[in-house]
């Protein structure tokens, strides 16, 4: 069983272009009814049927927590990905009937805080969008702190600043702007938690510089999605199923083992939360780690596989399914 | 917590309510404070002074001394830490000890040695400010009394030394429990002969 067994059917009522690159789109139940309640960092897996190929991409909502009528996801276009980005960008228009998952939260806010601090790079950006409302309404102090490339780039950086004033910092870094992290993290009061979604780099350097200045590892929060990446196509025996099956070159593993219908957990299906892991049987050949759940020595060990983002090269790969 | 022979402390394993202690070591903080009585000022003693000099601005220090005692706090002093204050009671020092954590910042790490009594107080005030338990560390030395809390009428009872003890303010005999309470630094006193108070109990000396 997985989030994503049971999806809500939802007529897209809008799609707005924020920039060249990214665009909102906004989702209503199609009865009308309210859609699942959800908290802020929370995302959707929003299913995609192109041309044949079933695609199910994560996507954080960025609509306020306190709006049930309505989600907002906003996508970044990229075009060397699989294509889902691609095709919500190209297919996608309002009127439209979708499927999506209810919410899953990977990237709370600590309750428990006293202060709130985000550090968003680009389009991780989203989560704080809805995080922000919520800390607004509960009366919790935050700040945000949200690198760009540019003014251009910076998605929804007016609407945040008219809503939320000072609380709200925007780097460009064609402008020569950074955050400064040693600066900002050394100087929060105690009880402040710290959060951080953009690129690989800066999720590093917020993790590293947090941890020498002493921040105990309970209040460093971050959430880097993974798109499954493209590769050669593959074979995988599925030892319980009895079957064999093709993983397609822009096709994860675990869109492969639901296309065949053989059952497996999965949630975030970008390599984050750990449901999908699976017991390999036998690998003579690679497997390509691409999560972000296994550590080195169950890498090392070659008996798991987190199917929704790693893939395989080699002679054969059998796994526990 | 350190294994139980790197530390001098006698507390014996128990129930998981009640605390093990480890041993302090200095791990990387925006600013370092410390909290001890006579008993834990060696452990302060110990650490600081491997400290390299312009670490020192980083290293505040409150102490509770015995009456009358001199030596500990010419030491401690003699560390050189950016501030260091005493006062006469832990009541107070963890008052003053609130006020400098009013002001920290993320990053900064609380170290507690003594008896259970300051440990246990040092605790519940850094939670109280907002350090996450993992930036407390606590090494116990000295004494194994205990402060514990009536459970009855709610007094606070300090250096319990017996089992059973009585009760200063209601009077009932209170079975001293391992079961401790991290929010008032305190362990349970739960009357001992509820069902015959007419039934005699010898009273021995065991937390000493």
């Amino acid at each position: 069983m997985s989030a994503s067994d049971h999806l809500i059917p939802v007529v897209v009522s809008n799609v707005v272009e924020v920039n060249p690159i990214i665009k909102r789109f906004e989702f209503k139940h199609v009865n009308g009814d309210e859609l699942p309640a959800f908290s802020g960092g929370a995302h959707i897996v929003v299913e995609m049927l192109d041309d044949g190929t079933k695609r199910k991409n994560p996507y954080s909502l960025m609509s306020s927590p306190f709006e049930r009528d309505q989600y907002a996801i906003s996508v970044r276009r990229d075009d060397t990905g699989r294509g889902g980005s691609k095709f919500m960008h190209e297919q996608v228009r309002p009127g439209m009937q979708m499927k999506i998952s209810a919410p899953v939260n990977l990237f709370a806010l600590d309750l428990r805080a006293r202060k709130h601090l985000m550090i968003a790079g680009g389009i991780g950006i989203t989560p704080f969008i809805a995080q922000m409302a919520q800390a607004d309404k509960l009366g919790v102090p935050f700040e945000l702190h949200y690198a760009a490339r540019s003014v251009s780039q910076a998605a929804y950086m007016d609407s945040l600043a008219d809503r939320f004033g000072d609380n709200v910092s925007c780097y460009c870094d064609d402008q020569g702007e950074s955050v400064d992290l040693e600066m900002l993290l050394s100087s929060q009061p105690l009880g402040t938690h710290v959060y951080v979604c953009g690129p690989k780099g800066m999720i590093e350097r917020v993790v590293e510089t947090a941890t020498s200045l002493g921040w105990p590892a309970a209040h460093v929060h971050f959430e880097h999605f993974l798109a499954p990446p493209v590769g050669e196509p593959f074979e995988v025996h599925l030892a319980k199923a009895g079957i064999d099956i093709t993983v397609g070159a822009e096709q994860s593993l675990l869109e492969a083992v639901e296309a065949s219908g053989t059952p497996i957990n999965c949630m975030c299906r970008g390599g984050a939360c750990g449901q999908c892991e699976t017991v390999v049987v036998a690998c003579e050949g690679e497997i390509m780690h691409n999560d972000h759940w296994l550590d080195e020595e169950q890498r090392a060990s070659r008996q798991r596989i987190m199917p929704c983002v790693s893939r395989f090269r080699g002679k054969r790969l059998e796994l526990d399914l | 917590m350190g294994p139980a022979t790197m530390s001098e402390s006698l507390i014996e394993e128990s129930i998981l309510s009640r605390p093990t202690y480890g041993t302090l070591k200095i791990v990387p903080g925006l600013a370092h404070y410390f909290l001890a009585d006579a008993s834990g000022a060696e452990c302060v003693i110990r650490v600081v002074q491997e400290l390299p000099r312009d670490m020192m601005e980083k290293v505040h220090i409150l102490y509770v001394p015995t009456p009358g005692e001199a030596a500990l706090i010419t030491s401690l002093y003699a560390l050189g830490a950016t501030r260091f204050e005493h006062f006469p009671t832990i009541e107070e020092a963890v008052a003053k000890l609130g006020d400098w954590l009013s002001d920290a910042k993320m990053g900064s790490q609380l170290y507690l040695a003594g008896t259970e009594g300051l440990v246990g107080q040092g605790v519940a005030k850094g939670e109280e400010c907002g350090l996450d338990h993992t930036a407390v560390q606590c090494e116990h030395r000295g004494s194994l009394a205990r402060r514990v809390q009536c459970v009855h009428c709610k007094t606070m009872i300090e250096d319990v030394t017996t089992q059973p003890v009585k009760c200063p303010s209601c009077d009932l005999l209170l079975l001293v429990r391992d079961h401790y309470s991290r929010r008032l630094a305190a362990f349970q006193g739960v009357c001992i002969n509820a069902e015959d108070p007419s039934e005699e109990i010898e009273i021995k000396e065991v937390f000493k």
